[in-house]
């Protein structure tokens, strides 16, 4: 049966040759965890990329009772985290999650660099890696403010006082994050906003430029 | 028609990968490995598998962190709540305790927001362009490797000395961050039955009595910054609220704790006159839970 579809689909668009493409193209034992065990460095963009799939996932389900105003906010993260069947484990998976995915990039980053993996003909893919570094630090810093708790709002405002201080555009900063004259209801709307649309939008923009790169590239080889 | 209804023939698109590459055309075949020593495998499902290995090791420390620690969540947000200890995540720590050093905060906080963040981040960014050479090994291109490793020290130690000082100012004000008291708060309702409790108004029902008497005037100026604009307290500093201080301290108490100050507070009687503390003390007297 499944393979009747498949074939039915296959004749009129040729699926095949993309993801046989994907699946066929080698691997080199250097990588390969299991002819070397220290290959396992070589895991760490791979598990990135599998924390971010579980970010998703478990953000996914939060936005069903989140409330993004400052009234509900606190109370509907309350809610999730302490009456919902299993809502304090997905809560928890995303909290721990977001500092996780930090670690294992970190790590893939460490390894990129000291194995002098960047340099050419792959500086484009590590300056599109810099910038995904860039963009979950965003989506940390925006998903902070969320549970609206003493740490989130005064932690953000120390955040935002920060951005103030860069010279000349600083104020304008200020205004695009805080959307008004204090930190209130439309801080938490735009951070809700950035952290659920925007910056996940321009992050999976940014993985599939990594992921085309390096299929298009290959791995770098043995030191 | 080119394509008669019986025809088994699949379409073929122009463009399709799978025609041959003409020579001297570009080249679109990925590359492949044999060029390297030892043995390669497909992606899928070959290697796909074995990295999953390492995969489910991480995900299941993952999961016994996620079950083991219940994600954190403090007391609503209260702007007017002074005595709160802001703390940014873990992994902006670094950035947060750089700008309390003199040399790049107040006048030159510019140097400590983008200046050196600045260079420090546009040069990572920037890595393959700055850091040219062929060689790849670390040990063979000494600069970059050793700008790196200064840059990680340093990173870990800004990291450990803001959550130091963090610590110590916990220890030094005698708070509780709010995430362990209302865990703790929950625990302790629930022990005794009484559903999940633990929010900081049921904490303090009390009402305050005469809230209109004009000595409230004084009070907002020289008790409420720390005792809370509604006089309920900070819990998790350890500031006790108004509510029925009547019925823990009498009239003579308050007064000593008013003019020679208590535990983190500081003594009263330089700041006010014997009369004001006298008026005071006097209306707290009177903040007594209501008769059942």
């Amino acid at each position: 049966m499944f393979k009747g579809v498949y074939n039915w689909i296959d004749e009129r668009l040729d699926i095949t040759p993309m993801w046989r493409d994907v699946a066929d193209h080698e691997v080199p034992e250097h990588v390969n965890p299991a002819h070397h065990f220290s290959a396992f460095v070589y895991c760490f963009g791979g598990l990135t990329f599998f924390i971010t799939v579980i970010q998703i996932l478990s953000g996914m389900f939060l936005t069903m009772y989140f409330v993004p105003d400052i009234i509900n906010a606190y109370k509907s993260v309350d809610y999730l985290q302490h009456k919902v069947a299993f809502g304090g484990i997905v809560r928890g998976m995303h909290h721990w999650g977001a500092s996780l995915v930090i670690v294992m990039m970190f790590l893939h980053t460490l390894r990129v660099f000291f194995t002098g993996s960047y340099k050419a003909p792959r500086e484009m893919n590590w300056v599109v890696g810099m910038l995904i570094f860039f963009i979950m630090l965003g989506l940390g810093f925006t998903g902070y403010l969320l549970p609206w708790d003493n740490k989130a709002y005064f932690a953000t405002k120390v955040g935002i006082q920060i951005a103030e201080s860069v010279p000349y555009i600083g104020v304008y900063i200020k205004e695009l994050m805080q959307g008004g004259e204090i930190v209130g209801a439309e801080t938490l709307t735009r951070f809700f906003a950035i952290h659920v649309f925007f910056l996940p939008g321009a992050l999976l923009a940014l993985l599939a430029a990594h992921f085309f790169m390096i299929r298009k590239q290959g791995i770098s080889g043995p030191l | 028609m080119a394509h008669g209804h019986k025809s088994n023939e699949k379409v073929v698109f122009v463009g399709d990968s799978r025609v041959k590459k003409k020579p001297g055309g570009y080249d679109t075949v990925p590359p492949d490995y044999s060029a390297y020593p030892g043995k390669s495998e497909a992606f899928i499902p070959n290697f796909l598998l074995k990295e999953w290995m390492v995969g489910v090791v991480v995900l299941v420390g993952f999961l016994v962190l996620t079950i083991a620690e219940p994600a954190p969540l403090g007391y609503p947000a209260d702007p007017t709540n002074g005595a709160f200890i802001p703390m940014p995540d873990w992994y902006f720590l670094f950035l947060y305790q750089f700008l309390k050093y003199p040399y790049v905060a107040q006048d030159y906080v510019v140097l400590g927001t983008i200046g050196i963040p600045g260079i420090a981040f546009g040069a990572l960014l920037l890595a393959p362009f700055l850091d040219t050479g062929k060689e790849r090994r670390f040990y063979k291109r000494p600069i970059t490797s050793i700008l790196m490793l200064l840059s990680l020290i340093s990173l870990f130690y800004l990291t450990k000395q803001s959550w130091d000082h963090y610590t110590h100012e916990l220890e030094k004000t005698n708070t509780i961050p709010e995430h362990h008291l209302r865990e703790e708060k929950a625990r302790e309702a629930a022990e005794k039955g009484q559903g999940e409790g633990g929010t900081q108004e049921e904490a303090a029902a009390i009402p305050i009595v005469d809230k209109n008497d004009p000595v409230t005037d004084i009070l907002k100026a020289r008790c409420l910054g720390c005792h809370a604009p509604d006089m309920k307290g900070n819990e998790s500093g350890g500031i006790p609220g108004f509510n029925g201080v009547g019925d823990r301290h009498s009239k003579e108490e308050i007064v000593d704790i008013i003019t020679n100050g208590k535990n983190n507070m500081p003594a009263q009687k330089d700041q006010l006159s014997a009369d004001e503390i006298e008026q005071i003390s006097t209306w707290m007297a009177k903040q007594k839970a209501p008769a059942e």
